[in-house]
């Protein structure tokens, strides 16, 4: 049988990752540079059922997708950064919930309107702490076609496995630019479906108690179970609490369901990583430009290599300290000021040896503006 | 039709928190509240089971509880 | 099933205060909901934040207790994947016009089936008795000591405007009417909108001399006419009660079940 080969837009892939991975339900708003998406959405959805709707902001798109992932669907919204502002206290509400949904943020340059149609990465810690109060959360991203297809189909994956808002954290160039992409069979990757109860009508059910293994198995609205659902502290039942030991029980579920199965939620790649002496950290777009760099020099002989991140919420720590153990020095290369900067430094044993390679000039960040600062810190001149 | 004669009006009293209303919109002044302002049924033959203590009540506290009268003349 | 049988009894007695217009809505709700015989597992309660909102931990229904002004935008999530869902959004004034002014006018533009009910007691009880869009000037509030000189938004014309397909309103002390209202506003297909006036004696009412729940409710009694009545066009200063519009028009979800058929057909074709 062919293989089902495409020539797509990043956004693109994000949506056939999306239908691959079993989406019904799509509420957004437009905003540049995330806009394809909903397009693709509006038409692809209702082909095979599905809904779509444009609504009145990025607020009411955020909590559309809460209301129709409570009647079990699996449901996703798509923004940038202004809008991913926006819907910050819906998130939090449906981290305070546990609500599967999906949340991709093909990001531009900020703050505020900034710079619509050009690259950033600069929305990494508003995804972590965007909305109030302590929780956790999940941030996946990818510097391919392939990746994106596959980061989504994964953010569908543990959406559902953790009851939680996952993050998309894409780009303008990854967003806009085509290139291949294979699209899988069904079957090749794992989906995960929505975990009902298994407990019958008339008899009590939970909401929010945990089984044995973390997962809660959730009811459809619609169904033979009534219960409540608040963004208030709850009990069991999902009725309001102020009871400490239920306030701090909970949230201390909300952080560790997430925190504690780092290693299984951590995603990354590996290029010419083996035996590197410099160390290039990078994720998106700007991990194109670094793999490249390390691919071009390591055939002069040189030993750079780069870790990708493929997963930055939560931070894998233990990932990248093992790592980077043994490199003379590490560049984070990313279009920000620092935020995953920042992770790294706080991971490795020797934080002085961290370097930052950015760009946050609206302009992709390229292998001679990597290779520049890394001529600098090895003591050879720019 | 059968006139609907009344039973019994129920009062909550763990739900009824005293406000007064059914007491004083009831059309026969049929309730009353007590010493410890919760309403009570102090002239239940002058009640014509209207109901309305029972929907207009905030607290859901009230029922009216009828049966079938005699048939009307 | 009796009235009882729609409640989560053991969360009564509620958090409202004495002599609170919602807990007489509550009343009415389930009322209608009882009169109309609906299946419980098909009605599914959205709301928002503040006094009102906690209406919907009461009632044993699917209930989903929201964001403050959010709760129609929920709703519309939940309506649109479950058409076959009875929806009911009650909101608290600031919470259907000032926060959530914005969802209020688009779901009656798009007339989705769902029965939004505004629950207008002109303040926000929940945070301790601040003026609202709806108290309108010359109000005594916690934010208005000199008193308001804001404009209110008439909740019906609003509602009309927008092109909601079914708008009504009624008060606290007309019970009757309020129930049939809301059972007529459940039946209807599209967006529906019940104004229901609602007494606060405790921040609106004591702030504003109208004396005790008993008092307001006199005053709902005094200051309002039935749509039509003689009362009504002898003194047009009152507020009228009834039903303003009852209408069919093509409804959201109804209208996209075309679009999911076309859409098929093409993609087989």
């Amino acid at each position: 049988m062919p293989k089902n080969i495409r020539f797509v837009q990043g956004n693109e892939a994000c949506v056939e990752g999306a239908l691959y991975a079993g989406l019904d339900f799509y509420a957004g708003y437009p905003i540049t540079p995330s806009t394809e998406i909903a397009e693709l959405l509006s038409e692809r959805l209702p082909e095979r059922g599905g809904k779509f709707i444009q609504m009145e902001d990025e607020i009411a798109s955020m909590c559309a997708i809460i209301g129709a992932s409570l009647t079990g669907k699996k449901v996703m919204t798509a923004t940038s950064g202004p809008g991913f502002s926006l819907k910050q206290e819906a998130i939090g509400y449906a981290c305070m919930a546990e609500i599967p949904c999906v949340i991709a943020n093909v990001q531009r340059g900020g703050p505020s309107t900034g710079n619509p149609t050009h690259v950033s990465q600069g929305d990494i810690n508003q995804a972590r702490w965007g909305t109030h109060g302590d929780h956790s959360i999940i941030a996946l991203t990818a510097s391919n076609h392939q990746d994106v297809f596959k980061m989504t189909v994964d953010a569908f994956n543990m959406a559902e496995t953790y009851r939680t808002p996952v993050v998309l954290l894409f780009d303008e160039v990854v967003g806009h630019m085509r290139e291949k992409l294979i699209v899988p069979e069904k079957g090749e990757l794992e989906i995960v479906d929505r975990l009902r109860t298994s407990v019958a009508k008339d008899v009590d059910y939970h909401p929010y108690l945990p089984r044995e293994d973390g997962r809660l198995p959730m009811s459809d609205f619609g169904g033979e179970h009534r219960y409540n659902v608040t963004g208030l502290f709850h009990d069991m039942w999902g009725f309001p609490s102020n009871n400490p030991k239920i306030v701090s029980g909970l949230l201390r579920h909300l952080v560790d369901k997430i925190d504690n199965n780092v290693q299984a939620i951590t995603r990354y790649k590996e290029h010419c990583l083996e035996g590197a002496e410099y160390i290039l950290v990078s994720y998106g777009s700007s991990a194109r430009s670094a793999i490249h760099l390390a691919q071009n020099r390591r055939s002069k002989g040189e030993k750079i290599g780069v870790l990708e991140l493929q997963s930055l919420w939560p931070f894998p720590v233990e990932l990248v300290k093992e790592k980077c153990a043994g490199a003379k020095a590490v560049l984070v290369v990313e279009m920000n000021m620092g935020q995953v900067l920042t992770q790294v430094k706080a991971a490795v044993k020797n934080p002085d040896r961290v370097f930052l390679a950015n760009r946050i000039d609206g302009k992709l960040i390229t292998p001679s503006d990597i290779k520049q600062l890394l001529r600098v810190i090895q003591g050879r001149g720019v | 039709m059968a006139r609907q004669k009344l039973k019994a009006i129920v009062i909550n009293r763990d739900w009824c928190k005293g406000c007064g209303i059914c007491v004083h919109l009831c059309p026969k002044k049929v309730l009353e509240l007590d010493g410890s302002d919760k309403a009570v049924v102090v002239r239940p033959e002058d009640c014509i089971c209207c109901r309305m203590c029972e929907l207009r009540c905030p607290d859901l506290a009230i029922e009216v509880l009828t049966e079938e009268g005699e048939e009307n003349a | 099933m009796a009235v009882k049988d729609y409640l989560r009894e053991r969360f009564l007695p509620h958090m409202w205060c004495p002599g609170c217009g919602h807990g007489t809505i509550l009343n009415a709700l389930v009322h209608a909901v009882e009169d109309l015989q609906l299946n419980k597992n098909e009605i599914v309660m959205v709301s928002g934040i503040g006094c009102s909102a906690r209406i919907s931990g009461y009632v044993d229904f699917h209930s989903l207790h929201t964001l403050h002004g959010r709760a129609l935008a929920f709703a519309t999530g939940v309506k649109l994947s479950r058409p076959h869902l009875k929806v009911l959004v009650p909101m608290g004034d600031g919470d259907a016009l000032a926060i959530g002014g914005n969802h209020f006018i688009h779901a009656a533009r798009r007339n989705i089936d769902m029965t939004a009910i505004v629950m207008n007691n002109r303040i926000y009880g929940m945070t301790g008795g601040q003026f609202s869009p709806l108290s309108g000037p010359g109000v005594k509030a916690t934010t208005a000591p000199y008193k308001t000189i804001d404009n209110s938004f008439d909740v019906v014309e609003l509602a009309k405007a927008a092109g909601a397909t079914f708008v009504a309103r009624s008060t606290a002390f007309h019970v009757k009417e309020c129930t049939e209202m809301l059972a007529k506003a459940i039946l209807h297909k599209g967006f529906s909108v019940v104004e229901i006036m609602s007494q606060c004696p405790t921040h609106f009412g004591r702030k504003n001399k109208e004396g005790d729940a008993v008092n307001m409710l006199g005053l709902y009694r005094d200051n309002t006419a039935k749509l039509g009545s003689k009362a009504l066009e002898e003194k047009p200063g009152l507020i009228p009660r009834g039903i303003f519009v009852e209408q069919e028009r093509p409804e959201y979800c109804e209208e996209y079940d075309k679009i999911i058929a076309y859409a098929m057909k093409e993609k087989i074709s």
